[in-house]
């Protein structure tokens, strides 16, 4: 590092390609009143399990979780809109003191004569792990009372970070597919009929998840269902109903691909559909799992079609971007992975990049595929943003909307890749639509008022 | 008056209101080089945090104690000290708050014992620190906002010799209402301690210099003489007593209080330039009566349009209040009135107020968007007045929403916009017609057709 960081504690979260031969520490509690960027277990739950659209989505705890978490996710539902609610408890002073159990059944009461909804997902937040609450037991007699499901997410704030809620989301998931057993019959003849898998890992940002269903449909497969875009509670119970299992957000869905895999034997693939080649790498390798040469064949004709026809914007906002240095802060290692190809794509070189839950091996992979020289950091804060984006002469950061000020306040370009996004980023259009927006915000004639 | 609705509901649908941490921090930004520490767990704060960037379009900066499983089971003392240390060692704060979450609330951290106990340990005489209690299942946002502001008051100010200024005390207002107000009390050379200054820190302007800690803020050295004003003019008349941080300087050391309402229209601008004058003896000078002039004649070209306009209001309580007195001024008669808080003594000052209203108006207190909604609809509202929460009203209802207040997540520039004063209400009230003139517009040609048009037999 050229100039000794302010918090040495921070000084294992962060590396330079090619400096030093260190291991990057990653998974770690943040640093106190380090300003991490990172969230809670809540909203690592709340995150994969938000597009589930007949669910509702009641938060037990005080009032704030629910308003912050309220329809700020852009995931498209092709049937019912109830998940775009924010149901709460609300609890106050007198149910912290003797308890909220009470109200969340009188809560779970109201909901179903209400809507009669076909399942309730009760999230419970930092301070039902303290008081004590008994959510698992309160779900099961509800669930009895009422015959529909209702699942408990243990997603209490303080026990870990994002991480460990996406994997209470996945625990919660793998419980209302077990729900579903029974209903399903002869699942292993069924599979042979036709080629089915499930798409895990993506939220429908934008239709996202609609894209990259009608890519597949054209190959000869069906999608059967997707973790959690768009889906319902009757699809995810046909679950294991597949082939095979394809994982775009690793972060969140790694866990539960390979829980279908121990459980009901299905194979998984990671995937990913961020950027031309990794997009077209993506469709091989689902053709060459299914070892089927006609879906080989048509993904080819695919792969050809679609990049042809988005050659020559890309090649358009190629000419306007070669030589820019970009910086990337976003959610998790996958995704940062793929967005070091995709700017390269578009002539870009990455000179600082960092996650918030990025694991071991991600950060490895990136270490492989940038320069030498690059900043590598893991759950930064603005102090070391600011610094490595202005050390690293960064013209773009990527990030969440966290960031975004930040970034205008220096002065650099800024791509939203968060959940709120407006656009889709997959498959050929998103890529057309990522090159653009760089574009947008990297040649606006704003920057040159700026240094006057 | 249609009455209060009793919510005998358990569930909240759709919450109309924030938490109290989230008041604190835009409390505390308003002060001089001032940084935030949110003891508990992370995500209260990464939330909080988003929120408001989203807003103001800043950066937020606002440190955590980061409360983990080991925190909240042993005490976070350890982790409340550390977060101090790194807050300072990166921003070097001249004031840090420190507030608490449900979770540190709820295992009984005692939040100044621990503050005390750093300063002393660290041997610290020019930091500053405030403490507040601020657990999310304490109350709003408002009620958040207005007791960090009593703490600062309680902690921060010393008795002080007499002076001229006077202490302008005011709610979660626009960085563009701050500056009128500032530029009203310009205009009557009035000197002043404003309480909080986000004027400058939520609004930063673009500099080739980034500073962590934007300059701007109300000066400590300032809050410190509060003490010693002529008077204390408090916007805002809905907080209970005890969540005045006037009071505080009326009962500790004498300053004589005003409480006035936003002044957001005709009668509430008036209202606040007369204690103005009460307390200064200073007139109202020809400039501002221009713009009092130029409000009512606004007021008087676009009456016929606003008489149409049947509005529901919700948000904050103070901004609630001050909106439908505007919208009563002008015949822009509201069905309802909702806020999220729990606000006493807004229905009680909501009732002179709609006495006089041709059609009853609901109040609801304590409500979320499911309630507002239900009530808005039946009571046939053609036009919403409130933040960005109330989109349902508009995506789902068709009723057009004036995004005022916060949070404005869906839309740009909600720190810029302009309501207070005389021109500020010419302002909301050219949103709230135009408002309604573009959905008649939108509409009519169709409305009129289906009405009227009759097949003829050619
Ligand atoms: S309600 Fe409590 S737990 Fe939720 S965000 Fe607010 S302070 Fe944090």
């Amino acid at each position: 590092m050229d100039q000794a960081l302010v918090v040495p504690d921070r000084e294992d979260f962060i590396a330079t390609k090619g400096k030093q031969k260190k291991q990057l520490k990653c998974d770690a509690d943040s640093i106190a009143g380090c300003v991490s960027q990172r969230a809670c277990v809540y909203c690592g739950a709340r995150v994969v399990l938000n597009p589930v659209t007949d669910a509702v989505h009641l938060v037990h705890g005080p009032i704030g979780c629910s308003t912050y978490t309220w329809d700020i996710r852009g995931s498209l539902s092709s049937g019912s809109e109830m998940y775009r609610n924010s149901f709460s408890t609300d609890l106050k002073e007198q149910d912290i003191i003797f308890g909220g159990e009470k109200k969340l059944l009188a809560c779970i009461d109201e909901l179903v004569q209400k809507y009669q909804p076909p399942l309730i997902f009760v999230y419970s937040t930092c301070i039902i792990g303290v008081i004590g609450d008994d959510l698992k037991s309160i779900c099961k007699q509800a669930s009895k009372q009422y015959g529909i499901e209702i699942l408990p997410v243990e997603s209490s704030g303080f026990i870990g970070n994002k991480s460990a809620g996406y994997r209470a989301a996945c625990d919660t998931l793998l419980h209302l597919i077990d729900l579903g057993k029974e209903s399903l019959h002869q699942v292993s003849s069924q599979r042979q009929a036709a080629k089915q898998i499930n798409y895990l890992g993506d939220f429908n940002l934008s239709g996202e998840a609609w894209i990259i269903k009608g890519y597949l449909e054209r190959m000869g497969v069906k999608i059967n269902v997707a973790f959690t875009g768009d889906s319902d509670s009757q699809h995810i119970k046909k679950a294991p109903d597949v082939d095979l299992n394809i994982i775009q957000c690793a972060g969140s869905m790694h866990y539960l691909a390979e829980k279908l895999e121990e459980l009901y034997h299905i194979p998984y693939l990671q995937v990913s559909f961020l950027g031309l080649q990794d997009t077209a790498n993506s469709l091989r390798n689902i053709a060459a799992m299914l070892q089927d040469e006609t879906v080989a064949a048509k993904a080819e004709q695919l792969i050809a079609e679609e990049s042809a026809k988005v050659k020559p914007d890309i090649d358009f906002y190629r000419s306007k971007l070669v030589g820019k240095k970009a910086a990337i802060y976003v959610g998790g290692g996958f995704k940062a992975i793929s967005l070091i190809k995709q700017f390269r794509e578009i002539g870009i070189d990455v000179v600082m990049i960092g996650t918030q839950t990025g694991r071991q091996e991600e950060y490895e992979t990136i270490d492989t595929l940038v320069d030498d020289g690059t900043v590598i950091l893991d759950d930064a804060n603005p102090a070391e943003l600011e610094k490595f984006m202005i050390e690293q002469e960064a013209h773009i950061l990527v990030g969440g909307v966290k960031e975004r000020p930040l970034a205008f306040k220096l002065g650099k370009a800024f791509i939203d890749h968060n959940h709120n996004r407006k656009h889709p980023l997959s498959g050929y259009v998103g890529a057309v639509n990522f090159a653009r927006e760089v574009y947008t915000t990297v040649c606006s004639p704003v920057w040159k008022y700026l240094s006057k | 008056m249609g009455g209060l609705l009793n919510l005998s509901r358990n569930v909240n649908e759709n919450p109309c209101n924030m938490c109290m941490p989230m008041g604190a921090i835009l409390a505390l930004k308003g002060i001089e080089q001032a940084m935030v520490i949110i003891h508990g767990s992370q995500g209260c704060c990464t939330y909080m945090r988003r929120h408001i960037a989203e807003h103001y379009n800043e950066p937020i900066d606002v440190g955590s104690s980061s409360l983990n499983e080991k925190g909240t089971i042993y005490g976070g003392e350890k982790n409340l000290k550390q977060a101090l240390d790194n807050i300072r060692r990166v921003y070097h704060p001249r004031m840090v708050g420190v507030i608490t979450t449900c979770l540190a609330e709820t295992i009984g951290e005692d939040i100044r014992r621990i503050a005390d106990d750093y300063l002393t340990e660290r041997k610290l005489d020019d930091l500053f620190i405030v403490t507040a209690s601020t657990p999310g299942y304490g109350g709003s946002h408002t009620e958040g906002y207005r007791f960090t502001l009593r703490k600062i008051v309680e902690q921060l100010v010393e008795p002080a010799t007499r002076h001229e200024k006077i202490n302008l005390i005011v709610g979660d207002l626009s960085t563009a209402d701050i500056r009128e107000l500032q530029r009203l009390l310009a205009m009557m050379d009035i000197e002043y301690v404003m309480l909080p200054d986000v004027s400058d820190t939520l609004d930063r302007p673009y500099s080739s210099h980034y500073d962590k800690l934007p300059p701007g803020g109300t000066r400590l050295s300032d809050i410190r003489t509060m003490s010693g004003a002529a008077a204390t003019i408090e916007i805002g008349i809905t907080m209970p007593d005890e969540l005045s941080a006037g009071k505080v300087l009326e009962e500790k050391f004498g300053v004589p209080l005003y409480q006035v309402p936003v002044p957001i229209g005709v009668d509430n601008t008036d209202r606040f330039l007369a204690v103005l004058t009460e307390i200064t003896g200073k007139i109202v000078p020809e400039g501002i009566q221009g713009e009092r002039g130029r409000l009512l004649d606004a007021m008087v070209d676009s009456h016929k349009y606003n008489f149409e306009g049947r509005s529901v209001i919700f948000g904050e309580p103070d901004l609630v209040y001050a909106v439908t007195k505007l919208c009563c001024e002008n015949g822009i008669y509201p069905v309802a009135v909702a806020t999220g808080s729990q606000a006493n003594k807004l229905s009680q000052a909501l009732e002179p107020l709609i006495a006089d209203c041709p059609q009853p108006v609901q109040c609801l207190n304590g409500s979320d968007f499911a309630s507002i909604r239900e009530v808005a609809e039946a009571r046939g509202a053609n036009l919403a007045i409130g933040h960005s929460d109330g989109r349902y009203l508009e995506e789902r209802s068709h009723i057009p929403l004036v995004r005022l207040g916060f949070p404005i997540h869906d839309r740009t520039g909600g720190q810029r916009l302009l309501s207070v004063g005389y021109t500020g209400s010419a302002n909301l009230l050219d949103r709230l017609t135009n408002t309604l003139l573009e959905n008649k517009y939108k509409t009519y040609r169709r409305d009129m057709y289906e009405e009227f048009y009759q097949h003829e037999a050619k």
